[in-house]
């Protein structure tokens, strides 16, 4: 089966008054029809930057690109402005974290839904608002033809990002890039947009991309994971590989931050100590290893991307550790977790700010 | 809505009450304020001058001389003590001259403040964003004065193609854009460069909302994107402050340039009464501009309003 969309060694750099910055660094991933591919990692991994590249909103006198992104026939990283103007909205629809500040607040969120149709599609007005309105309905807005004349403050943030998924939807899109979409929304609510994005994709065969910092989400809704760090791919494989099997020593300190309400509450919630590089001044070898309590010789060496495990390649990871090393390392007091590191809060270039 | 309205101008009998007291009193301390001083003439003896005063009711308290003279402002009978014409005609027939100068240097200085604004905001940080910025700092900061002058060396003394001063009514509507056509240019250079340098900030700031990149992610064109959602968005704070400048500019902030171009307007007649120390037309062109300021503010909130959905809830609460 083709895929739907295959980036392939993405590339991104921005020239800045510092120094040139690799905010993507040789990103592949495919996403099928139907499949819900999250995107983790903290700010500045490059998982934004990434899905921004997609959609070609990335471009400026200051940023560089190699590698492709294909869609269909259609590599979205070479394509013409006009090009991506089709595609953008048309057969990739982005939906934003800040549903408060994604919607333009001066026109009514029907006619908002309206332009977007009528940008991809010779629908008249009076049509055009007619699926604007069925797909308020649609996303579970109440009274939608009422609602539809309404302007963005007079929704709350569920349903203003219920609104930015309806209008996401408004022209039929093969692939749905969700950037942190219930980041700014209470947990209630983060699981009903969840639960929506689920059906859409489930009714429509949507491909979705999640991007998120948030494993408890990825958890509920995603059929395979990539974990960036440092502008990096680090670990990508199915959900159950990435929760039941991480090769990554970042991924276990990811899975071990994760609040757990069925064990006894710890002193102190893990975290990954440090802070990630930054992009300018990248470790050369490995990019973890400054905030990596297994790190040893080998990781001064860039570590490639690779499938230590014979019998699939669909589970790759970035780390010099040895499959079954790794497996031994990666429990600690029962669970999966990274142990903190002593030498890690004197180590160079993840110290502490 | 109609009730803001209401409210506003509830609010603007305030202001203009204390205006008109504040000009008043200020023609009680100046030196040599006495208004009788003049109305006796040149020769006058003391005696001439507590006559006039009398007649005049100059030696009554300061409030009842207030009250008299408000009194004949709002039954138009107010007359100057320099000249003895009647304010209120005088004024009427400044309006309209005033009111031309305004209207048209208002459409140059909104166009090109706008075009100029948004250019530069959409290329902040080029080359067309600091040409445009030196141009805009040039003509704020150029004084009208020497800007009229030289459009009137130029076009009028040396190439002879515009008239350097004078007045048509709006009979003659060639007529009347031929005498203005520098008067709107000298005005609207300054505000042009005010506006534009406004409205290149708020189209800068505009620029990072996320809903521009919310339209630009819909797939709409750049012309789309620019008009309907940056530019409709930045005009906000101009069209406020256009309310503020017009209403100025009609309460007489034109002076320098009614006197350059010799526009009979309320500019030019603020500044002949201000300089033989008129009281009558004074205080009448203040409480005009006052009211016309409160005015043109309250339709600019309106408008505001309607540009705005977020204020029209608060301003109809």
């Amino acid at each position: 089966m083709t895929a739907l969309l295959a980036v392939e060694h993405l590339q991104v750099e921005f020239r800045t008054e510092e120094g040139v910055l690799r905010a993507v660094d040789d990103v592949s991933f495919e996403l099928q029809r139907g499949e819900l591919l999250g995107i983790v990692g903290e700010s500045g991994s490059g998982k934004s930057v990434t899905a921004m590249t997609i959609m070609g909103l990335t471009r400026g006198p200051n940023a560089s690109f190699s590698g492709r992104a294909v869609l269909g026939d259609l590599d979205l990283v070479t394509a013409s402005e006009r090009q991506l103007e089709r595609v953008r909205g048309g057969r990739v629809a982005m939906i934003f974290q800040d549903p408060m500040t994604a919607l333009n607040p001066v026109h009514r969120v029907g006619d908002q839904i309206v332009e977007q149709i009528r940008a991809h599609q010779s629908e008249n007005r009076r049509a055009a608002m007619d699926r604007a309105v069925d797909l308020l309905d649609r996303v579970g807005i109440p009274r939608a033809k009422e609602r539809a004349r309404s302007y963005p403050h007079e929704f709350s943030g569920g349903m203003r990002q219920r609104v930015m998924i309806a209008m996401a939807l408004s022209c039929s899109p093969e692939i749905l890039i969700a950037d942190e979409p219930t980041t700014a929304l209470d947990v209630t609510t983060q699981a009903q947009i969840l639960a929506e994005i689920g059906t859409l994709r489930k009714e429509l065969g949507v491909g979705v991309l999640l991007i998120t910092h948030d494993l408890g989400v990825i958890a509920d809704v995603a059929d395979r994971v990539v974990v960036m760090y440092a502008g990096q791919v680090v670990e990508q494989g199915s959900l159950s590989d990435i929760f039941y099997d991480p090769r990554h020593p970042y991924t276990w300190g990811l899975l071990g931050s994760v609040p757990r309400l069925d064990a006894d509450r710890p002193e102190r919630l893990p975290t990954i100590p440090g802070t990630p590089p930054s992009l300018l001044r990248r470790p050369t070898g490995c990019r973890f290893a400054p905030r990596c309590a297994w790190r040893f010789e080998a990781c001064s060496r860039p570590p490639a991307l690779k499938s230590d495990d014979p019998e699939t390649d669909e589970h790759t990871g970035r780390c010099w550790l040895d499959l079954d090393v790794a497996r031994e390392r990666r429990v600690v007091g029962g669970t999966l977790g990274l142990p903190v590191d002593d030498r890690t809060t004197a180590g160079g270039g993840a110290a502490n700010p | 809505m109609a009730r803001f309205v209401l409210r506003r101008l509830g609010s603007a009998v305030l202001v203009l009450f204390a205006v008109s007291i504040l000009t008043f009193l200020i023609f009680e301390v100046i030196p040599n304020g006495n208004p009788a001083l003049r109305l006796a003439g040149r020769t006058a003896t003391p005696a001439n001058i507590a006559a006039v005063e009398r007649i005049y009711g100059f030696n009554k308290p300061v409030y009842v001389q207030y009250v008299r003279t408000m009194e004949q402002i709002f039954t138009g009978k107010i007359v100057s003590y320099a000249t003895g014409v009647n304010v209120i005609s005088q004024l009427k027939q400044a309006l309209p001259v005033t009111a031309s100068l305004v209207l048209g240097a208002a459409v140059l200085w909104l166009f090109f403040g706008i075009v100029l604004g948004l250019l530069a905001g959409l290329h902040a940080g080029s080359t067309i964003d600091t040409g445009i910025s030196a141009l805009n700092f040039l003509g704020i900061s150029a004084p009208s004065f020497v800007i009229g002058y030289v459009l009137i060396y130029v076009f009028s003394f040396k190439l002879h193609v515009f008239p350097s001063s004078g007045y048509v009514g709006l009979a003659d509507p060639l007529g009347w854009a031929y005498h203005l056509a520098m008067p709107w240019v000298s005005l609207a250079i300054l505000y042009t460069g005010i506006y534009s340098q406004v409205l290149r900030a708020s189209v800068v700031d505009t620029l990072n909302e996320d809903f521009v990149r919310t339209a630009r992610a819909k797939g709409l064109s750049h012309r789309q994107v620019t008009l309907h959602h940056v530019l409709r968005t930045s005009l906000i704070p101009v069209v406020s402050l256009s309310g503020l400048d017009i209403a100025a500019v009609l309460g007489g902030s034109a002076i320098i340039i009614e006197v350059v171009f010799d526009l009979p307007g309320i500019g030019y007649y603020a500044s002949q009464s201000i300089g033989a120390l008129d009281v009558p037309p004074v205080l009448v062109i203040t409480l005009f501009g006052a009211f016309a300021v409160v005015i043109f503010s309250t339709i600019a909130d309106v408008v505001y309003g309607l540009l705005d959905p977020r204020i029209r809830v608060a301003g109809s609460r």
